[in-house]
């Protein structure tokens, strides 16, 4: 009888916090979508933000400067990070250097944004004489990002089976092909999920930004412009205008497009597993 | 005849565990050796050790001598990757890349500078049809490795090895993990295989030893016990424990 008791309430409690879970995301989502979709129109999506108190215009520059700061920190992130990850899985040897490497990036991993966001402040915008920019931006995401790249895309390495480097090396092979030929093409959709959460990471930061970009509204024009990404127009927008509106509408286009990068992530883990299944 | 693969005195170490102690053995060229003992005891590694594949295991240390046509293949001047061109190896488990079929025979040729089609598709085609699997995948050679059943894996396995244009081919035990049927396509394979290519094969199945090979070892805690002919190292064995073996007292 006492056993059959524990078994309900386990049922219960399982069900509960499920259901709260759900609760949570839907009143978030929900509300967001249903207070900012209706302002969401091609005039809100295609003009610059006028800025004033009544936070007029749209989020054109901020969706254009967002584009821009996420294709040039995975640039710079695309080289550093893979190498690293193909270094730490398929050449380093377990000893205390190595070890020590691991353990940092796990510790930097861990570290808060904003104390990235002072790092690149006194280094890119202040030492390096990048002002605040789009350049000092993206560098400074690359330091924060490079440890989730690396963790992500070392991971995807060693899941591909050591079957296939030996089968490389034993068809002659040299470790470099086996690696650049057999072992990243297995691992590329890992490494692609991992890129894909570094998007996601970028699309939703603020802290850092805020002090490495400036938040000019104007339009960004080359690597030294100052830029204002979606997030960070959100945070003006709720901080510093009555329009509140237009911060929902905004919150709505940020929920759109982490939906869409989510189901990109989910399509292409799909279709690796479908792959190496031999499906596809 | 001079034999292709002679092992000198070789000991083979994983760290502390002595796993080939002091074997000497000469492989004859267009037979197949079948190497035969309980699990663990050195059969496999010494396999690995005839194209240095043990040499991506860290804390691997070999002393003697492989003679591979009287070249010591330990040797530093030697290049492993040109080694491993020479003496190909099939493994336990069928492990194709997961890409096409046509990219895994391809892929040998490819990696050796190979590029043009008309050269692979020669390539691709005379490899399947060697290994006996031409027939069957011939219309779907953009089709995954991995769509293919365990045994048609293991022969586009095979046929990805004679891609390279191997001398020697190492089999460890590459039908462990295949049902009767394709183990008997597998056996079949490997008598076509030697007139072109000397087979060294490791298995656990002492039948399969009796009925593909021309020579057999026995190896025992790392030992060789036992080496020579086939029918007489089944019909008449030497060692006390080479019968046990064979009768099924242990292992």
């Amino acid at each position: 009888m006492h056993a059959k008791a524990t078994h309900k309430l386990a049922i219960v409690l399982i069900w509960g916090s499920g259901f709260i879970t759900v609760l949570i995301l839907f009143l978030i989502i929900g509300y967001v979508l249903a207070r900012g979709l209706p302002e969401i129109g091609w005039d809100f999506l295609f003009t610059a933000p006028k800025g004033g108190l009544s936070g007029e215009g749209g989020i054109s520059t901020t969706i254009v400067a967002t584009v821009y700061l996420i294709a040039l920190t995975l640039a710079i992130l695309v080289v550093p990070g893979v190498g690293a990850a193909i270094y730490l899985s398929e050449y380093a040897k377990d000893n205390w250097l190595t070890r020590i490497i691991r353990y940092g990036v796990e510790t930097l991993a861990g570290v808060p944004s904003i104390v990235f966001g002072l790092f690149g402040f006194v280094l890119f915008v202040t030492a390096l004489h990048f002002r605040f920019s789009l350049l000092s931006g993206a560098l400074t995401l690359v330091c924060l990002l490079l440890p989730t790249l690396i963790r992500t895309s070392e991971e995807a390495l060693k899941a591909v089976p050591r079957g296939h480097r030996e089968a490389a090396l034993a068809l002659g092979s040299t470790k470099w092909q086996a690696i650049w030929h057999v072992v990243l093409p297995a691992a590329l959709p890992g490494i692609i999920t991992g890129f894909i959460l570094c998007i996601g990471r970028i699309v939703g930061e603020t802290a850092c930004l805020y002090v490495t970009m400036g938040g000019s509204s104007a339009m960004p024009t080359s690597l030294f412009s100052g830029g204002r990404t979606l997030s960070l127009h959100l945070f003006y927008l709720s901080m510093e205008t009555n329009a509140f509106e237009k911060a929902m509408a905004t919150g709505a286009v940020l929920i759109i497009i982490v939906l869409i990068v989510n189901t990109i992530t989910n399509w292409i883990s799909y279709r690796f597993q479908a792959r190496m299944r031999g499906g596809a | 005849m001079d034999p292709k693969i002679e092992a000198k005195q070789l000991n083979f170490y994983y760290g502390k565990q002595h796993a080939v102690k002091n074997v000497t053995l000469n492989i004859r060229e267009h037979q197949i050796t079948a190497l035969i003992g309980p699990s663990g005891c050195g059969k496999s590694t010494f396999l690995r050790a005839l194209n240095r594949m043990n040499d991506i295991i860290p804390g691997a240390r070999v002393e003697g001598e492989v003679l591979l046509d009287k070249q010591n293949i330990y040797e530093h001047s030697v290049d492993v990757v040109e080694l491993r061109k020479r003496v190909g190896m099939v493994f336990q488990h069928p492990n194709p890349f997961p890409k096409s079929i046509f990219e895994n025979v391809a892929f040998g040729p490819k990696m050796l500078g190979q590029s043009r089609t008309t050269k692979l598709d020669e390539v691709v085609e005379k490899s399947l049809r060697a290994a006996a699997l031409w027939d069957e995948v011939k219309d779907n050679l953009n089709k995954s490795g991995l769509a293919l059943s365990g045994g048609q894996q293991q022969r586009l396995c095979i046929a990805r090895v004679l891609a390279v244009k191997p001398e020697v081919i190492l089999m460890d035990e590459p039908c462990s993990a295949l049902d009767p049927v394709s183990t008997l396509r597998i056996e079949e394979l490997m008598q076509e295989l030697t007139k072109n290519y000397t087979i060294v094969i490791v298995t656990h199945n002492m039948l399969q030893a009796a009925r593909v090979s021309q020579w057999t070892g026995f190896f025992l805690l790392g030992e060789m016990i036992e080496y020579g002919k086939t029918v007489d190292v089944f019909s008449r064995p030497r060692d006390k424990r080479t019968e046990d073996y064979i009768t099924g007292r242990f292992g």
